[in-house]
């Protein structure tokens, strides 16, 4: 029944959005103008094209450390098992916030507010960082065994040695295993807020796509497929260290 | 240790005066429990399972708050006790658990001298840098438990006799004036709950130091304790040397006959 119900709601939402046969074919044909003109892929301009993933890293590096640095406390307010709820209700309302808006979106605002560049594109992901992984941090925290909390609380250590001791070692993993994934998707995004001027590839990206330097585009989706994979190689390494 | 090197001994007698818990208004766990603890030797606390041994032990150290009553220790009333004054008295009583609460990712050692957090800075603990003493101490108590060769591995490397061993080493590394222990032998064999028994009455008697022992084991409890408490209902039913536990009081205390035969 309900399946009926998508299936037929599918039908109506194509034909409004225009969603035929005779589109898709013409698209099609564009499409492959559009990839014939892509190769062979243009690195004749690899300044620009190194100097755009270079401030494309650094956002990202740049956006993790801070983000990082900044999930642990909210992470750690936000747990509902240490902290009362007068603390952990604001805490895990900001860290909603800092959740519900894109990247993309946080980007554009901050380009608007503090004006174009990579403090805007850094901005954006620091958000993005810490709404991520707090809440996961958080999540963890409240996983673990209060046993082991009690234990250390027992031997009349202060509140800040019972968190170096009880509580950190038992999510200390899984907060490094949240870290690095948050630098593969900040490396992934970093290539993106450009496209709204907030630095990075992602601007000349932009720029050659308006001027239809379609070869140039692809020189450009290469070395952005290329970073991701050896950055994938490096964080598959980092958590299996840490296991 | 300047405590050590004074003349008279403390007094160690805990005496708890009225105690009673409510976790739900209404609903007392501890029924106003009244008892003078031994200042030193081994008190065992007997009686059926949900009956409050386990509120007992944790309202004497303050990590749960008694509705009304008095636990007068040292000179001060634990009961009324809060915050900084609450965690500086908790140094002075150490605590050995059911299921032994190390930090499973801690090793050996760590855990050991986890047991003078209440004393060493924040940030000395955060850096590991223990004073050496602290340090030299944890060995020989490590060594005593018969551990002395495992101070590097982790926690969760453990069998539950070895981590029970640790769990009583961090304990006595506070340099308490009295061993609290809730359940210490439940999860253990019949062999190893025996070691551990022994373990802490021996250690105990050599630090001067009463202990008081939740125990589900009356045989156990009988071998150890110079003096039996039996609560049932929140209540203490009995009260005395163990030699003077028969049938009828464990009858009293757990309800029914059937099992004492």
């Amino acid at each position: 029944m309900a399946f009926a119900g998508l299936a037929v709601y599918a039908l109506y939402a194509a034909s409004t959005l225009d969603i035929t046969w005779a589109r898709l074919l013409v698209g099609l044909d564009e499409g492959s103008k559009f990839l014939g003109r892509m190769v062979p892929p243009n690195f004749q301009r690899w300044e620009l094209l190194v100097e755009g993933m270079v401030e494309s890293i650094q956002i990202a590096v740049l956006a993790s450390a801070v983000g990082l640095v900044l999930s642990l406390p909210v992470g750690l307010l936000a747990a509902r098992n240490l902290m009362p709820a007068w603390v952990s209700g604001p805490a895990r309302l900001f860290v909603a916030l800092c959740r519900s808006l894109h990247p993309v979106i946080v980007a554009i605002l901050f380009v608007k507010a503090i004006g174009f560049g990579a403090m805007a594109g850094v901005m954006a992901l620091v958000v993005a960082s810490v709404g991520f992984v707090s809440k996961l941090f958080a999540e963890a925290i409240e996983e673990i065994s209060l046993k082991q909390v009690e234990a250390v609380r027992a031997t009349g250590a202060p509140f800040f040695s019972v968190l170096f001791y009880g509580v950190l070692p038992q999510v200390l993993s899984r907060f490094v295993g949240f870290a690095v994934y948050q630098l593969d998707s900040n490396l992934r995004n970093s290539t993106m807020v450009g496209i709204v001027g907030a630095g990075g590839i992602g601007g000349t990206l932009f720029a050659a796509f308006k001027r239809f330097d379609y070869d140039f585009v692809a020189a450009i989706l290469i070395a952005i497929v290329a970073l991701i994979f050896v950055s994938e190689l490096i964080s598959g390494r980092v958590r299996k260290a840490f296991q | 240790m300047t405590e050590a090197t004074n003349a008279a001994t403390p007094d160690r007698t805990l005496a708890v005066r009225g105690l009673v818990k409510e976790y739900v208004r209404g609903k007392p766990v501890l029924r106003g429990i009244d008892i003078a603890f031994a200042p030193r030797g081994m008190t065992a606390i007997i009686g059926p399972s949900g009956t409050g041994k386990s509120t007992l032990i944790r309202c004497i150290n303050g990590l749960v708050r008694p509705t009304s009553g008095e636990i007068h220790f040292m000179g001060l009333d634990l009961a009324k006790l809060r915050g900084r004054d609450l965690r500086l008295a908790r140094r002075r009583v150490g605590m050995v658990f059911q299921e032994y609460n190390l930090v499973e990712r801690l090793t050996v050692m760590e855990n050991a001298l986890s047991g003078r957090l209440g004393y060493v800075p924040v940030w000395r603990a955060f850096l590991r840098k223990y004073p050496a003493e602290d340090v030299a101490r944890a060995f020989e108590l490590l060594d005593a438990v018969g551990l002395g060769d495992f101070a590097h591995r982790r926690a969760d490397a453990l069998s539950g006799g070895q981590r029970q061993r640790v769990g009583i080493a961090r304990a006595l590394m506070q340099n308490p004036d009295l061993l609290l222990a809730d359940e210490p032998t439940s999860s253990l064999d019949p062999k190893t709950s025996v070691e551990i028994m022994e373990l802490m009455d021996g250690l105990a008697a050599k630090a001067g130091i009463p202990v008081v022992v939740n125990i589900h084991n009356v045989e156990l409890a009988k071998r150890f304790a110079v003096r039996v408490i039996g609560m049932t209902g929140g209540r203490v039913v009995f009260d005395g040397k163990p030699d003077a536990l028969e049938p009828k009081h464990l009858s009293e205390i757990y309800g029914g006959e059937s099992w004492l035969t």
